[in-house]
């Protein structure tokens, strides 16, 4: 009788929804990496030549490293020469909306993500470009939206309404058009060319990405947010996003991204430069569902990113949060460098990794300003086979003089074939420093599982209602809308056959 | 038709036989209550009539009200309205009471065709239940079982059987780890939530629960059977004499 023994391990297989290929005809650079590949890329962005050299000095310093492996991650080497580095829709960038090619339009509407300025991102109803209806907070519900698709921003949503603003969004490759002066005073600022083997690729060969500055003492009237999408097949996605908060300056920025689904890793290698000025805050948020690869570890993305703000000014704040439950291997501390006296980071993660994925996550918290405070909430949930790494540094320099963190750090495991790790790095240089540091592992057992059963509950809902009361503290730091989606993602993640 | 019948029932756990051919009939509106000394089987027989995965049963049948359930998932037994108070409340940290009760009356009404109650009207019945057992609002707004005393978790069982209306409430060691007042809580709320219509298991080492529900039948189970059954006598002369006697 008892015949549904409910196996937790059927519980969190899934379809992945974003899986679909958009069949377009594109223009793709062969594989293989060399100077030319790099001076390619900067022609085809028309860049001035003071961007070509700073990405030919970029690749040369990329040359002499090497690969890191200090990572709880297992892949097999990477061929760099096997892989494109460049690949966009053919045809002219699209000066408009009406000119983006409607394939593409309803790739986005079908991932969720809709256009049209008419249209919303998700959550909140009657939005339109001109104003509309703004929640009693005073910040409008509309998303401004920068599309990426492979190595191309294709769109970008509400600039007029930004543009009334003074903010600046807009993507990457124009801006080092339109706005050298800015881009050239901050880009590798705050993550160098060399600072590691996957961020000096990237500033070799970077893309597309976003950029954002918001100018003194504005508070940016909606949400922005960039969606990267990769679509062609063995092409590499090397995004770069500067955001600059000027004084007084306050800014959400939400990003999302997918990849279809294929057998062949692919490889992701973004960096991520936020700058914020005297009194300004960065509030930056990620949704991340790239391909995570299939049930047998077969595919996925190899996210290798590298993310890190700069609290330059005094009192300014940065706050990461972050969703994670895709990709195959996933390498990303999104850090902030306190250097600003009151300054405040802030680092809020869920990662889950089920199946085959590995994910070795966390954040550097590095307090060089008095009286800088940082606050670390990281949530692991493993799943299948599956391995979640929490990495995390907090360091507290010499000048650091009554500065203070504070690190939680939970692990959740799902089932008994999978592994929760994490690596604490605290290092103080001064005594007045205050480091606090908690940490839980915790399973979701058959009891919890049975209990819900026995009032009733189906067990995808009780695994999804147990995860979600596991990362509650996170949640609560997202977007409202983007809080919704991203319950919605793990809830669809955790969801499969049962019986 | 009984609203559970149980016919030589036999249930090994991990291939150990535990029940050995157990048979009872429940009617609504009556109490029964489930004796026997620790390792006779009685907690066992609670959770199999519940569906809980380890337990396998080799022989026999479970009906209510005339369902076989031996095919029935843990949620679909809920959802006929079979209840389990589990002896150890186990904790969901982060998943309010309150949203957790939603959860599982939302599944029910679902199941029965009907509409999920609105937030209104769950929250207003869930206050009620909450102060016939003497439970602050903020204890709804809490992690399920978090953090709870065993006083509390055992009320937050009582609680999810109000809220819930189940017709079989099976209630396994409910008394255990209560102190007297709470124990007078828990029976209130016990006895306020009978009915003609609906009926009580209690599964006890000790007779004290039943000095506050009154049962309508002990039986005493030993070595995985029903060894004797009678009125409330039988538990009186049980606390006096021992499990020992009931061997003979």
């Amino acid at each position: 009788m008892p015949e549904t023994a409910t196996d937790l391990d059927t519980l969190v297989r899934s379809e992945y929804s974003a899986g679909f290929v958009t069949e377009i005809e594109t223009d793709t650079l062969p594989p293989g990496l060399d100077e030319d590949v790099v001076r390619t890329i900067s022609a085809r962005k028309e860049e001035p030549s003071w961007m070509i050299d700073w990405r030919l000095d970029a690749f040369r310093r990329w040359q002499a490293m090497a690969l890191p492996r200090w990572a709880h991650v297992r892949f097999p080497d990477i061929d760099f020469q096997a892989i494109s580095y460049f690949s966009a829709p053919k045809g002219e960038r699209p000066k408009s909306l009406d000119e983006v090619d409607p394939e593409l339009l309803e790739t986005y509407q079908k991932l969720g993500v809709p256009l049209h300025e008419r249209a919303r991102l998700a959550g909140v109803a009657g939005v339109d470009g001109t104003g509309g209806e703004s929640p009693p907070d005073g910040a409008t519900s509309a998303v401004a939206v920068d599309a990426v698709f492979d190595s191309v921003s294709i769109a970008t949503t509400f600039k007029d309404k930004l543009t009334e603003a003074g903010v600046v969004f807009c993507s990457m490759a124009e801006a080092v058009r339109e706005h050298p002066e800015l881009v050239r005073k901050y880009l590798g600022s705050v993550v160098p060319k060399p600072d590691n083997f996957y961020a000096a690729l990237n500033s070799a060969v970077f893309s597309d990405g976003s950029f954002v500055y918001v100018p003194k003492h504005t508070r940016c009237p909606m949400e922005l947010s960039t969606y990267f999408r990769i679509n062609a097949e063995n092409t590499g996605q090397f995004e770069r996003t500067l955001i600059i908060a000027d004084e007084g300056a306050h800014v959400s920025y939400l990003e999302g991204c997918t990849a279809p689904m294929r057998d062949d890793n692919q490889l992701h290698a973004a960096v991520v430069e936020l700058v914020a000025l005297d009194d300004a805050e960065i509030k930056y948020s990620t949704v991340q569902n790239w391909y995570p690869g299939d049930e047998q570890g077969r595919g996925g993305i190899y996210n290798f990113v590298t993310k890190r703000g700069a609290c330059l000014g005094a009192r300014s704040k940065i706050s990461w949060t972050q969703v994670e439950t895709g990709s195959a291997i996933t390498w990303k501390y999104p850090s902030v460098v306190l250097r600003g006296a009151d300054s405040v980071g802030e680092f809020h993660s869920v990662a889950l990794t089920r199946n085959f994925q590995q994910a070795d996550t966390g954040t550097k918290m590095i307090h060089i300003g008095p009286r800088t405070k940082s606050t670390i909430i990281s949530k692991g949930i493993s799943a299948g086979r599956s391995q979640n790494s929490y990495r995390g540094l907090v360091r507290m320099n010499a000048g650091a003089v009554g500065a203070r963190n504070h690190t939680q750090c939970d692990s959740l495991l799902i089932g008994d074939a999978c592994g929760a790790h994490t690596f604490p790095y605290i290092e103080a240089k001064l005594p007045s420093a205050v480091v606090e540091h908690e940490a839980t592992t915790s399973k979701v057992s058959d009891e919890q599982l049975f209990l819900c059963q026995q009032r009733g509950i189906d067990p995808e809902k009780a695994v999804a209602m147990i995860v979600g009361g596991f990362c509650k503290d996170v949640f609560r730091t997202l977007p409202m809308e983007f809080a919704v989606e991203a319950g919605k993602l793990l809830e669809v993640s955790l969801e499969g056959a049962v019986g | 038709m009984s609203l559970l019948a149980v016919e030589d029932l036999h249930v090994e756990v991990d291939g150990t036989p535990i029940l050995k051919g157990l048979d009872m009939a429940v009617e609504p509106g009556e109490v029964h209550a489930v004796m026997g000394p620790n390792g006779s089987g009685k907690s066992t027989f609670a959770n199999v009539l519940a569906g809980r995965p380890g337990y396998e049963v080799t022989a026999g049948a479970v009906t209510v009200d005339g369902i076989d359930i031996a095919a029935y998932s843990p949620e679909q037994r809920s959802h006929l309205g079979l209840f389990l108070a589990f002896q150890y409340p186990i904790e969901i940290p982060g998943v309010s009471n309150m949203e957790f009760l939603k959860a599982a009356v939302d599944a029910h009404a679902r199941s029965a065709g009907l509409d999920e109650p609105s937030p209104v009207d769950f929250i207003r019945r869930a206050r009620n239940a909450a102060s016939q057992l003497g439970i602050s609002a903020d204890f709804l707004k809490r992690g399920v079982n978090e953090g709870f005393s065993g006083g509390e978790k055992k009320r937050n069982e009582i609680l999810q059987m109000l809220l819930l209306e189940p017709r079989l409430a099976v209630l396994d060691e409910t008394d255990s780890g209560l102190d007297i007042d709470a124990l007078q809580v828990v029976a209130d709320g016990i006895n306020g939530f009978r009915s003609d219509d609906n009926a009580v298991l209690l599964v006890t080492h000790y007779q004290r629960l039943l000095n506050h529900i009154v049962p309508d039948w002990v039986h005493v189970l030993a070595n995985g059977r029903i060894v004797r059954s009678g009125d409330r006598s039988l538990a009186l002369a049980l606390e006096e004499q021992g499990y020992g006697w009931v061997d003979d």
